[in-house]
């Protein structure tokens, strides 16, 4: 789908939402009243330096004015910008403000939900998308860590042989199911339901248990250890403690 | 006979993840949890055919500091480059989730290259886990400290850790970023980035220019006894979380852009902060580094 | 990985009373490893998983010189390899037998 498509299926009866740059920002209306706040990355962008703190800034603004409206993030992006420029100005930090505020946002009680519908990649993706409350995603959405040619240069395999292991292995492989069966994307939207109604429900849905990731990643199968231990480690310290 | 283990001559940079956790914490007082007797390794490597370590790179446990009860992690940055799993990254949510339950400080001994690539997929979860866990232990007023000194810096997911931290301590030889050199060279070009020039790798992403523009709080030696310093300073400060400090950050983030956003190389940089011979900074001692850097923009707890 | 197994009568028990101790780290060229205090005072086992394939004989001839010489009865042992070198690996498996018996590695 389509980020027009998207945003019509979301608010049929229109919306103030813009691209710029790569960006979405804006808000649209809730069927029982109130908005939605909607930014995001659109068109593939790469998100740097710049992009980051104009999302951030835009956030803040959003958790200082109190309304409680929750934000939606749909993201469609590269990976972080892969810059002299970007690394030398100090990227991590513009990329760890942005994710902070979403999550000061959601802790000041505007509920975070973050819609996958295109690609996302490392960086871009841990600082948007993985740190809303809940995140989604529309099916063709392709998320990865690094792509295939990086890889192999970090890894020191051919392409060939990351190209055949790709197929056989979902822990390391790029797309959309193996990020569902970690837990890092809690559900799939159905495009052929009305996306208002899917956004409403998963907004509505609650955390009893706080980030519940794990959990799903071991019930999935896609990480079979994970919740175990972390719980493992709590337990130990805190028996000592 | 090897010589015996001397806490105090260990330099950073050279020792291993569990020699820096036994020079700095308080002696003897190291108690790890899910400890490599437990054998908890990564269910992933095997299919690669690469061996595994009975701790997966993360050691993580309860300690004293200056008497006081506080947590530790460090990643060793020489099995699989300290990079990220899915046990290893647990084991850290599973501190931080303990941190907030127990109201304790934290200190995390970076040293990683990023996601484990290997187990990719598990690994960027586990980042946006640790994220989320570090976040959440400080809003409900845990400080949490890194200290980032290791061969294989802290990069990819581990540079947006750090940012997340309350205060970050770094050694020159401390790398933060989040592409590491050669991804860049293999997505941009060697014209973008030559990873192969030392140099220039040190002066983007080194613990100089990190201090510098304000990405790291404390500059420190290479040993146990600076770190412990500087932790002891940090931990004396508040190392709020809300969105004061969130504002501000977003003020000093948007001041780094303006005053350095049209710079071409760190040394520009430095000039624009009063440095008088940029060029000579990365050849500095310590004293020297610091008499220059008065003039150095600083985070005043704003991250 | 190739997967080694030793089980040896070991003459000398490991000094000290510390359960376990870990030495070394899994980088190429280099081994962790973990001993701990569970056996008999005359056994020593030692399990060896390596990268490096094909060299069993050589890490049977260093498992038993280091049983025979060092304070190695009562210790399962276990080690990761990353294809460290037979002098490296005698040095690990000293450094941790001194460990576990209470001295500094």
């Amino acid at each position: 789908m389509t980020l027009a498509e998207i945003l019509a299926g979301l608010f049929p009866e229109g919306h103030a939402v813009t691209v710029a740059d790569g960006l979405i920002l804006g808000h649209g209306p809730r069927p029982g009243g109130g908005r939605v706040h909607v930014l995001g990355i659109a068109e593939g962008t790469p998100l740097g330096i710049d992009g980051a703190l104009a999302l951030a800034g835009r956030v803040l603004a959003i958790a200082r004015s109190g309304d409680g409206a929750p934000i939606l993030m749909p993201i469609d992006s590269a990976s972080q910008r892969m810059s002299r420029r970007d690394e030398l100005l100090g990227l991590n930090e513009y990329l760890a403000h942005l994710a902070k505020a979403l999550m000061l946002a959601e802790a000041a009680g505007h509920p975070t939900l973050g819609l996958l519908y295109g690609r996302s990649a490392a960086g871009a993706f841990i600082a948007t998308a993985l740190a809303t409350a809940r995140l989604v995603a529309l099916p063709g959405a392709h998320p990865e860590v690094m792509d295939l040619p990086s890889m192999a240069r970090v890894t020191k395999l051919s392409l060939d042989v990351l190209t055949q292991m790709a197929r056989a292995t979902p822990v390391f492989a790029p797309g959309l199911d193996n990020l569902v069966q970690t837990g890092a994307i809690g559900a799939i939207w159905d495009p052929q339901r009305p996306l208002a109604e899917q956004m409403e429900a998963s907004l509505a849905a609650s955390h009893p248990g706080g980030d519940d990731r794990d959990r799903l990643g071991a019930e999935r199968g896609g990480r079979p250890r994970a919740a175990a231990i972390a719980e493992r480690v709590a337990a130990q310290v805190a028996g000592r403690a | 006979m090897t010589p015996a283990f001397e806490p105090e001559a260990l330099s950073w940079y050279e020792g291993s993840a569990r020699q820096r956790i036994a020079a700095l914490v308080d002696p003897g007082s190291f108690r790890e949890a899910v400890g490599p007797e437990e054998r908890a390794t990564s269910p992933h490597l095997a299919l690669f055919d690469l061996p595994e370590q009975f701790d997966d790179g993360m050691i993580v446990g309860q300690a004293a500091f200056k008497g006081t009860p506080i947590l530790v992690a460090a990643q060793e940055g020489r099995f699989m480059g300290g990079a990220v799993g899915e046990v290893h990254g647990a084991k850290l949510v599973g501190l931080l989730r303990a941190a907030k339950s127990l109201a304790l400080d934290v200190l995390v001994l970076f040293d990683t290259g990023g996601v484990r690539l290997q187990e990719a997929n598990a690994g960027e979860t586990a980042i946006a886990e640790i994220m989320r866990a570090v976040v959440e232990a400080r809003l409900s007023g845990s400080r949490v400290v890194g200290l980032i000194g290791g061969r294989s810096g802290c990069y990819g997911g581990g540079g947006l850790i750090a940012g997340c931290c309350s205060a970050l301590l770094v050694t020159e030889q401390g790398r933060i970023g989040v592409t590491g050199p050669e991804v860049i060279e293999t997505n941009r070009g060697v014209e973008e980035f030559d990873a192969r020039d030392r140099a220039l790798v040190w002066r983007t992403m080194g613990g100089k220019h990190r201090y510098l523009i304000g990405g790291a709080d404390r500059y420190v030696d290479d040993g146990p006894e600076a770190f412990r310093a500087a932790v002891r300073d940090v931990l004396a400060a508040p190392g709020r979380l809300d969105l004061a400090t969130l504002d501000a950050e977003q003020a000093r983030l948007e001041r780094r852009l303006a005053r350095f956003g049209a710079a071409r190389d760190a040394t520009d940089i430095w000039s624009a902060l009063g440095v008088a011979e940029a060029p000579a900074v990365p050849g500095l001692s310590t004293q020297a580094f610091r008499a220059v850097a008065l003039g150095r923009e600083s985070a005043h707890d704003a991250r | 990985m190739e997967r080694l197994s030793y089980t040896l009568s070991a003459p000398i028990p490991a000094g000290g009373t510390k359960p376990r101790a870990i030495v070394g780290v899994v980088a190429s060229g280099n081994l962790e490893v973990l001993l701990e205090r569970a056996l008999a005072p005359d056994l020593c086992t030692v399990e060896i998983a390596t990268a490096a394939h094909g060299f069993a004989e050589i890490w049977a001839a260093v498992v038993a010189d280091f049983v025979a010489r060092r304070a190695a009865g009562g210790l399962r042992i276990a080690i990761n390899d990353g294809g460290a070198r037979p002098d490296t690996v005698a040095l690990r498996l000293a450094q941790g037998a001194r460990l576990i018996a209470g001295d500094a590695a």
